[in-house]
């Protein structure tokens, strides 16, 4: 059962496999388990981080490609929603039709990218995907009466998913049932299935020609295989789950803005949880998404709380300064990255 | 003689600036095993990669039955039936041996039968059928390369340098497989350094110096001539 909803792909490494059930069950139990809104909104972000990462693993890991509009189709899923849902009204109909919309939106252009795009050298391509991606984000702060510009837009989502809703009277394990609880689990569940998807995808043999192809691309299309159409077919399949993620995202947050969807520091923190978690073998997404978000909301806190510790100390203080905080995650990353060159996963596994 | 399933007419080949093949001109007969001969630099490798498309043909024609397959591309040509194994053998290293051989199978599942003569022709490939192809030997590598070629039926085998650097025990069990394969009525172009094998598995020879043909015939003809070896192949004592 377990083998059949996991692809075959197990985690073959106890500690790992470990790590992925605490991961699972803590998300799974979220509401119940964290108290506080800042604890559920971490939460949130990380189920949608580990889509994001692992949408971006299957087109780097596995097909060997390197792109920077990744956030572009991220953008796209949550202003498809945005803008329907601030033009149209709140409900189902204008969040679905909007979702639609940004997921085929981000087909098409991933589409267009790809075969114009992907038969030339991979440098070329990421620059290509670079120029398309600071291109969009122009474009939506120009298109300020649509998008919002730079401010972004608010907008209201179903009443069910708001925190006024209730489902349930009675608590649940002292929790109460709320909007804001079946949007969360809106989320964690379109995250969850969109996980075991590519799972199955990198599983699949359309997944063994990505990875031949990734290995020797030449070789591959000897064999006999259209190394453009896989590329392409990559490209659109790892863009339409960013868009998805992006949709979800947006519904969760009720906000979109160029800052919190299409800017470069998500590029560059997808990258970053790639790369920790482990290349090409997604659930490097699940740890690295985790151990990035948990390290962006909590690390200024746990530095603050060090820092009062060791007060009476010389020189710690200074350096344990919560506003040094990011000097402290870049040290981390270089670190990981130092000690676990084939990411997390890699090293679980006896990869390196 | 059989007639030709794959001809070449007047192929040039220009990598980057370097002219590599001027002229080169030769036909493989169906159900034969061609050795395509010369020394090192005579163009060999390159005349494979050109009839694959993986080097453009800058003149001349590549028929493959009846077929100008010069401008196609790569794929399009190895779904004609060529099956080709490359010099660096260009296994997965990241995929299993399984999934290198169900990869290869490009037009459906693995036929048993098929696959029960490929790992009886090579075992360690049913021994480390799970195992990353990486971690195989030199040997076990190029046994997985040429069985990726074998592993389902292809109107011609283009093989270049099976032999090279393996063991004596690895030659003569992929020799065996070539035979096997040979009798099954395949038509192979085989690049080939070992003469010994050439000869052993040779019908007709093709001889390349300087990226063209200079000499074309009978294996028998050629095994037969020592002063015709020694002046085409530079094998010394031949003479």
């Amino acid at each position: 059962m377990l083998r059949a909803i996991l692809s075959d792909d197990l985690p073959r490494s106890r500690l790992l496999a470990v790590l992925l059930a605490v991961i699972l069950v803590v998300l799974a139990a979220a509401p119940f388990l964290l108290p506080g809104t800042r604890a559920l909104e971490t939460a949130a972000r990380i189920c949608m981080f580990i889509v994001l990462v692992a949408s971006y693993d299957l087109l780097l890991g596995y097909a060997g490609i390197v792109s920077f509009a990744h956030t572009m189709f991220f953008g796209m899923g949550a202003y498809g929603v945005a803008i329907a849902a601030a033009h149209l009204g709140p409900g189902w109909l204008p969040i679905g039709a909007g979702a639609a919309a940004g997921v085929a939106l981000a087909a098409l252009t991933a589409l267009a990218i790809a075969l114009f795009s992907l038969r030339v050298r991979a440098i070329f391509f990421a620059m290509i995907t670079l120029a398309v991606a600071s291109a969009m984000a122009v474009l939506v702060s120009q298109l300020s009466g649509i998008t919002g510009g730079e401010d972004g837009l608010n907008f209201r989502i179903p009443r069910e998913l708001t925190p006024g809703f209730r489902l349930l009277e009675e608590p649940v394990f002292g929790t109460r049932i709320t909007g804001r609880v079946i949007a969360y689990y809106l989320v964690f569940g379109t995250c969850l299935a969109l996980f075991l998807v590519m799972l199955r995808v990198v599983n699949s043999p359309f997944g063994s020609v990505l990875q031949a192809i990734r290995e020797n691309a030449f070789r591959a299309e000897a064999i006999g295989y259209r190394v453009v159409v896989y590329r392409a077919a990559a490209t659109c399949l790892a863009a339409v789950i960013a868009a998805l993620a992006g949709a979800v995202f947006a519904v969760w947050l009720r906000y979109v803005g160029p800052g919190t969807t299409l800017g470069m520091e998500i590029m560059i923190d997808i990258l970053l949880m790639v790369v920790i978690g482990g290349m090409g073998t997604m659930y490097g997404a699940v740890l690295g998404a985790t151990i990035f978000v948990l390290a962006q909301n909590y690390l200024q806190a746990l530095m603050e709380r060090a820092a009062a510790a060791t007060a009476g100390l010389p020189l710690l203080p200074d350096i344990l300064n919560p506003d040094r905080w990011l000097l402290w995650l870049g040290l981390v990353f270089i670190l990981s990255v130092y000690f676990f060159p084939a990411g997390i996963v890699g090293r679980l596994r006896g990869r390196a | 003689m059989s007639e030709p399933i794959l001809t070449l007419r007047s192929v040039a080949t220009d990598i980057g600036r370097y002219h590599i093949l001027h002229d080169v001109s030769f036909s493989v007969p169906r159900g034969e095993v061609t050795m395509l001969l010369g020394r090192n630099g005579a163009g060999k490798t390159t005349t494979l990669r050109t009839i694959m498309g993986l080097w453009r043909a800058r003149t001349g024609q590549v028929l493959f039955a009846d077929e100008d397959i010069a401008a196609l591309p790569t794929a399009e040509i190895s779904r004609r039936g060529i099956a080709y194994v490359p010099e660096d053998m260009g296994i997965f290293s990241d995929l299993t041996v399984g999934e290198n051989l169900r990869l290869a199978a490009i037009s459906g599942p693995m036929d048993k039968a098929r696959l029960a003569w490929i790992t009886a022709a090579f075992p360690p490939l049913k021994t480390f059928w799970d195992s990353a192809a990486g971690t195989l030997s030199g040997g076990q590598k190029q046994m997985l390369s040429v069985a990726r070629a074998m592993i389902e039926e292809r109107r011609l085998y283009l093989i270049d340098e099976p032999s090279k650097g393996l063991a004596p025990a690895i030659v003569t069990t992929l020799a065996r497989a070539l035979k096997d394969l040979k009798r099954a009525g395949a038509t192979i172009l085989l690049v080939e350094q070992n003469f010994a094998l050439s000869r052993a598995l040779g019908d007709g020879a093709v001889v390349m110096e300087d990226g063209r043909t200079v000499w074309s015939g009978r294996m028998a003809d050629l095994a037969a001539d020592a002063a015709l070896q020694g002046r085409l192949l530079g094998m010394e004592g031949a003479a």
